[in-house]
């Protein structure tokens, strides 16, 4: 197939539109019909679906603002009037919610700055640097993306209750200093992006490899930092099965974590329940909204590798 | 840098003067950080489990030598773990081609010339941000069988009301269907972005030799996409066979075990039973079938993956 023919319709340029080639030659009117009963088609099956993803999100903020009496109403009540803002502090009162968040985003906020630091480092090294075993250690991370996290989650129990790391959030941001295969890769995909001419020129102006790193690929590799952040930070906040065997006490839990305590506690009070999980994903909607380009590029970032 | 900076001299020394003794030397404490952790967090845990998982262990006393027996007990006399093989593989394929395909469609039709699209792009995308369990408690509402908003909807549309976590037949469907609503929104950016990649004069070649809409997608997109839908299959796959808090949150692995999955039953035997070397046999298990899963899809992707045309 060659791409050199410029097309000579100009209407065949709306392309993936059934009928389109044929309408050239059988008259405007049935392309139009086509044309129009597509698109019909097309906006309505994508409200659909955006409203079967919205709706299911709109209604736990509807229930987290009823009475208790109005949650079992049937036919179902969108809007309560006066809405109930009450449940939201007495969720305060049921447990540690201000603790849950406070730990959440000191955790998240830990482990974020440790991925950024380790992560870029070393990718870096593996970009742009030359030394014996590179490709070997490399390789051996690369591989380390298909361990799960669960091969590792006993002896890591059994050496955090050693050091007594056990209800610390230790366990929960230290390693994260420590590099993470699926960071180094992603840093690593967008230094090579980077012209070689800049290591070049700064080598010969004198700069030392590690100063090239901070002074030229970090303040160039923002986006990427951005995408590596975002996906470290929504992994921490997110993260169950962690804080559920390192966080014992409840005043180190997160708000993941938190949660499940909460419906487990309350009893079918699903207005509190739902309140708990708005509190917990709102701080993480906010951010996506903020920052709604970075969430988006970096996911499509990850998809697309070389 | 030409071979004017090799040492005159050879050893250790010599090399370490040298512009490429140098070099290393920095590349080294930059991922010294990330040695350290491979070998404490991740090479010393997995070699440790391996050797629990030959032990019978309860984290109290020391681990006690006893070669396969965890395997074989697994393998052969334990019928809850061929029921969490059953009930992750029936997630794994209830979720994985589904969401798979209709992340695609979706992806196409968003990535047609119309409006709002950034509209509909960022609803899709408000479930993937939140969490498992937030969304897991949200559906365990939505689920709930006397005034819970699904059985509100199928009562509207004529149907009976189903009663979904508590009945065995029903739990892990639900499940999948929360999970593929959950996840639909991400692998649809990744697909969108493949699509954008592919080149535009494709289409218009084949509009000129007179193609149709289905043989452009067929002929054009489909092989041209197989990269980016390899990458959405094989991590799905990853991912789904870890399955967990769903199961937490929504049925405790219930009813009958009808949800429980691997994950969910190693963190039982491990963490509420503490019989740690069975975990770790199960654990290990889990990491044999992903990596083998992993390797059969690299291998199996050169019989269908284009990179070009």
């Amino acid at each position: 197939m060659s791409a050199q023919d410029a097309t000579p319709i100009g209407e065949a340029r709306t392309t993936a539109i059934p009928g389109a080639s044929a309408a050239a030659s059988e008259g405007l009117t049935s392309y139009r019909v086509l044309h129009i009963t597509w698109r019909v088609l097309l906006y309505a099956v994508l409200t659909l679906v955006g409203a079967t993803m919205l709706l299911p999100l709109l209604w736990m903020i509807s229930t987290s603002l009823k009475e208790p009496g109005e949650v079992l109403l049937l036919p179902p009540k969108w809007i309560s009037i006066p809405p109930q803002w009450g449940n939201y502090p007495r969720l305060f009162d049921v447990l540690p919610f201000d603790l849950f968040l406070i730990n959440s985003i000191k955790i998240a906020v830990f482990a974020t700055v440790g991925a950024l630091l380790s992560c870029s480092m070393a990718a870096f090294a593996f970009a742009r640097m030359r030394f014996p075993g590179k490709n070997v250690i490399f390789a051996i991370i690369l591989a380390t993306i298909m361990i799960p996290f669960h091969v590792t989650l006993i002896p890591l129990f059994k050496l955090y209750r050693d050091i007594g790391w056990l209800s610390t959030h230790l366990p929960l941001t230290v390693p994260f200093f420590f590099g993470t295969a699926f960071g180094i890769f992603l840093m690593r995909q967008f230094y090579l992006t980077i012209p070689q001419e800049m290591v070049e020129a700064a080598r010969i102006d004198g700069c030392s490899f590690i100063q090239i790193y901070y002074r030229i690929f970090l303040p160039l590799s923002k986006p990427g930092l951005a995408t590596l952040g975002i996906f470290t930070f929504l992994g921490s906040w997110n993260n169950l099965m962690g804080p559920l065997i390192f966080l014992t006490k409840v005043e180190t839990m997160t708000i993941t974590l938190g949660l499940t305590l909460l419906t487990n506690q309350s009893g079918g009070r699903w207005e509190l329940i739902q309140a708990g999980a708005v509190i917990s994903i709102l701080p993480i909607i906010v951010m996506f909204f903020i920052g709604q380009e970075h969430f988006i590029q970096g996911i499509a970032r990850t998809g697309i590798k070389g | 840098m030409s071979a004017a900076t090799t040492p005159a001299r050879g050893g250790l020394r010599g090399f370490l003067g040298s512009n490429r003794g140098r070099e290393a030397i920095e590349a080294y404490i930059l991922i010294l950080p990330t040695i350290l952790g491979l070998i404490v967090f991740t090479a010393s845990p997995v070699l440790a489990s391996l050797y629990y998982s030959f032990t019978r262990w309860n984290l109290l006393s020391t681990p006690k030598w006893q070669a396969f027996d965890n395997y074989i007990e697994l393998l052969t006399e334990d019928p809850l773990f061929w029921i969490t093989i059953k009930n992750t593989g029936y997630y794994v394929l209830g979720t994985v081609p589904t969401g798979t395909v209709l992340a695609l469609l979706l992806a196409i039709a968003l990535n047609q010339k119309i409006r709002f699209v950034a509209v509909f792009r960022t609803i899709y995308f408000l479930p993937v941000v939140s969490s498992v369990v937030a969304i897991s408690v949200l559906w365990l509402w939505l689920y709930q069988s006397d005034f819970g908003l699904v059985n509100e909807l199928l009562r509207l549309l004529g149907f009976r009301g189903i009663r979904w976590l508590s009945s065995v037949t029903w739990a892990m469907p639900a499940i999948i269907i929360m999970s593929i609503w959950h996840g639909l929104g991400y692998n649809i950016v990744i697909f969108i972005a493949g699509l954008q990649g592919i080149p535009q004069d494709y289409y218009e070649a084949a509009t000129v030799d007179g193609a149709n809409a289905w043989h452009k997608f067929l002929n054009i997109t489909i092989p041209l996409l197989s990269p980016v839908t390899f990458f959405v299959l094989t991590l799905s796959v990853i991912n789904s066979f870890q399955v967990f808090a769903q199961a937490y949150v929504m049925t405790r692995g219930g009813p009958v075990n009808a949800t429980k999955t691997i994950v969910y039953y190693l963190f039982q035997q491990g963490f509420e039973n503490f019989h740690m070397g069975y975990a770790s046999a199960l654990a290990y298990v889990l990491f044999v079938i992903i990596v083998s899963l992993t390797l059969f899809q690299f291998w199996f992707q050169r019989r269908w993956v284009h990179y070009e045309l």
